[in-house]
């Protein structure tokens, strides 16, 4: 299978601070691909750019073969490109169910005229995303809280309804912005398998930031390594492990070394 | 009992009366602030336009009203209310559009908006010229006494027609917005823009219609606003723009961007306004009569009535020193 996403050449500086230089990565389609780095690697930057939320000062950025650099993030949206983000959103005055169900985009709903003039039309298709949204929560394990407040959910809870945002649309590429962050051990484990099923079952392609080296380990694959604003190295989590420059670029040069 | 009747004939129902103005200005200012995140300084005067369109309506068929019952002007006004509703999108398509696509600071959305401001005034004096005008053309003011089944009442409970029409409006918008906020899928559109913009743009939600139903809300609302106070009072180009700054601390009482917030703002900034310059003396009288040493002054009120301009300006620094999210905490539909 060919790149689904592809970054050629992109920067970004933010006054003088150049935070991505001259980057490129392909993520494969199918795959689930792990973004790793030090911290200030530019990682965040990367996937900001990617999603849409700030422009690029150089490079270009395809989705499928299309160009797709610089569009705001709603036209990503409706291309199937979704993201999470690093500190769970949620609107926080509705439930977690009417979380979800603001999702599913154009709804006949969010038309004036067809509220006063369709009713029928909105009502069918308000009890379909109702039943989408009832078997997204059930998939993501939230069944017992659907109907609290989302701005009640505990952190772990938020980005499992971060990612259930994520299927309430048929998403190609969803951008994981440190999903595992804040979330106890046996809701990570969820959390996980539910990517993985996504993976699988769904064909969503998976671009995921991840400090979590075990959750890399047991879920990326390929494993791309950020450094400075550009790539440093690309390879299977082993051979990540055992590159002297990425123990160097997360610990330092060998001390031994560097003292003799 | 008298000097009941009259505390609660001039307080009472007098500040119920400014106080459901204030709230309608208010729920549209804090509507728009919480969509679009900036302080719509025109809305005074997008109530102003909406009257006069009130009172082209009402000069055009001036026999409407009394065939139905009601006041002309109250009979066109739904009219009008549409007109005035277009007009704001028209405005915002105009103006503020072209500044939030190139993501201005939210201050200079705010000067925008003065210089809206500055330009519905002078096109209202323009086509209208700086007089007074009533918007009793055809018909006359009904005005109900109301008799009290009290022996020692003389006085009478006296509330005007347009007063009585403005609350079972405000009573009837106020229903009808809380049900489309939390029934129909734009109000929840809506409540979920206001509640996090971000997550709004990259979840599907149709921001353009968002924000055209906010101004349709705005509009029609600010022209309701407008034409029930020219009802009561008279319509003259700088009716509304005297009431801005109440207005706004109708909506900042409440909690920025609650409207249910800016309900109880406005009439908490009516009823104190009304409250600050009523004159006791009338209802010390019988305390004077029965301790002659008690020399009352003619008049005997918090403030006086040329300052009543101060008083929300007063809760306005106490809300903003002693509780600056508002009453009701704000940022939420």
């Amino acid at each position: 299978m060919g790149s689904i996403i592809e970054v050629q050449g992109v920067s970004k500086a933010f006054g003088g601070l150049h935070v991505i230089n001259d980057c490129s990565i392909a993520v494969e389609e199918g795959s689930i691909t792990g973004l790793i780095g030090p911290n200030g690697a530019g990682k965040s930057t990367l996937f900001n750019l990617i999603a849409g939320a700030f422009p690029v000062d150089q490079g270009t950025i395809t989705l499928a073969g299309e160009n797709i650099t610089n569009l705001p993030s709603n036209v990503l949206f409706e291309k199937g490109l979704l993201r999470t983000f690093q500190i769970a959103q949620e609107f926080t005055h509705m439930s977690a169910l009417e979380n979800l169900m603001m999702v599913p985009p154009n709804q006949p709903g969010e038309n004036i005229f067809n509220t006063w003039f369709q009713p029928g039309k909105v009502r069918d298709f308000e009890t379909g995303v109702r039943q989408k949204a009832m078997e997204v929560i059930d998939f993501i394990g939230l069944d017992h809280v659907k109907n609290e407040l989302a701005g009640n959910l505990s952190g772990g809870q938020k980005k499992l309804l971060e990612l259930g945002r994520t299927m309430m649309v048929d998403a190609k590429v969803v951008l994981l912005d440190e999903i595992a962050a804040g979330v106890n051990r046996t809701l990570l484990q969820d959390l996980v398998g539910n990517i993985k099923r996504l993976n699988q079952e769904m064909g969503y392609t998976f671009l995921v930031i991840e400090h979590d080296m075990d959750m890399i380990a047991e879920l990326c694959d390929p494993v791309i390594v950020l450094a400075q604003g550009s790539v440093m190295v690309e390879g299977t989590i082993e051979e990540i492990r055992n590159n002297p420059q990425v123990i160097e670029a997360y610990f330092g040069s060998d001390p031994n070394e560097a003292g003799a | 009992m008298n000097e009941f009747i009259f505390f609660f004939n001039s307080v009472v129902i007098n500040g119920a009366v400014i106080g459901s103005i204030y709230a309608m200005g208010a729920i549209g200012v804090t509507l728009v602030f919480g969509i679009l995140r900036f302080a719509h300084f025109a809305h005074a005067d997008m109530m102003t336009l909406g009257a006069f369109l009130v009172l082209i309506l009402t000069a055009l068929f001036p026999a409407v009203g009394p065939a139905i019952g009601l006041p002309t002007a109250f009979v066109m006004m739904p009219v009008a209310m549409v007109a005035t509703a277009f007009i704001a999108v028209g405005i915002d398509k105009l103006f503020y559009k072209k500044l939030r696509e190139n993501n201005v600071k939210p201050v200079v959305m705010v000067m925008a908006s003065v210089g809206v401001t500055l330009m519905l005034q002078g096109l209202i004096r323009f086509f209208a010229g700086t007089g007074t005008q009533s918007l009793y053309i055809d018909d006359r003011k009904a005005i109900f006494r109301i008799d009290l089944p009290f022996e020692s009442a003389s006085r009478n409970l006296v509330v005007t027609e347009p007063q009585l029409l403005l609350f079972l409006f405000l009573a009837f918008a106020v229903i009808a917005l809380h049900l489309f906020l939390n029934k129909s899928r734009l109000g929840k559109a809506m409540r979920a823009m206001s509640d996090n913009p971000d997550l709004a743009k990259v979840s599907g939600i149709n921001t353009n219609t968002v924000v055209g139903v906010t101004w349709i809300i705005a509009g029609a609302l600010a022209c309701a606003a407008g034409t029930l106070l020219s009802l009561d009072v008279t319509l003259k180009p700088d009716l509304s723009f005297m009431i801005l700054l109440p207005i706004f601390a109708a909506a900042i009482v409440g909690g920025v961007g609650s409207p249910y917030g800016a309900l109880a703002g406005g009439f908490v900034v009516g009823l104190t306004e009304t409250l600050a310059v009523f004159n006791w003396t009338f209802v010390l009288r019988p305390l004077e009569r029965a301790i002659p040493a008690l020399d009352l002054p003619n008049t005997l009120a918090f403030v006086p009535t040329e300052y009543k301009i101060t008083i929300p300006f007063f809760i306005l620094l106490a809300i903003l020193i002693w509780r600056p999210t508002g009453l009701f905490k704000g940022k939420i539909i």
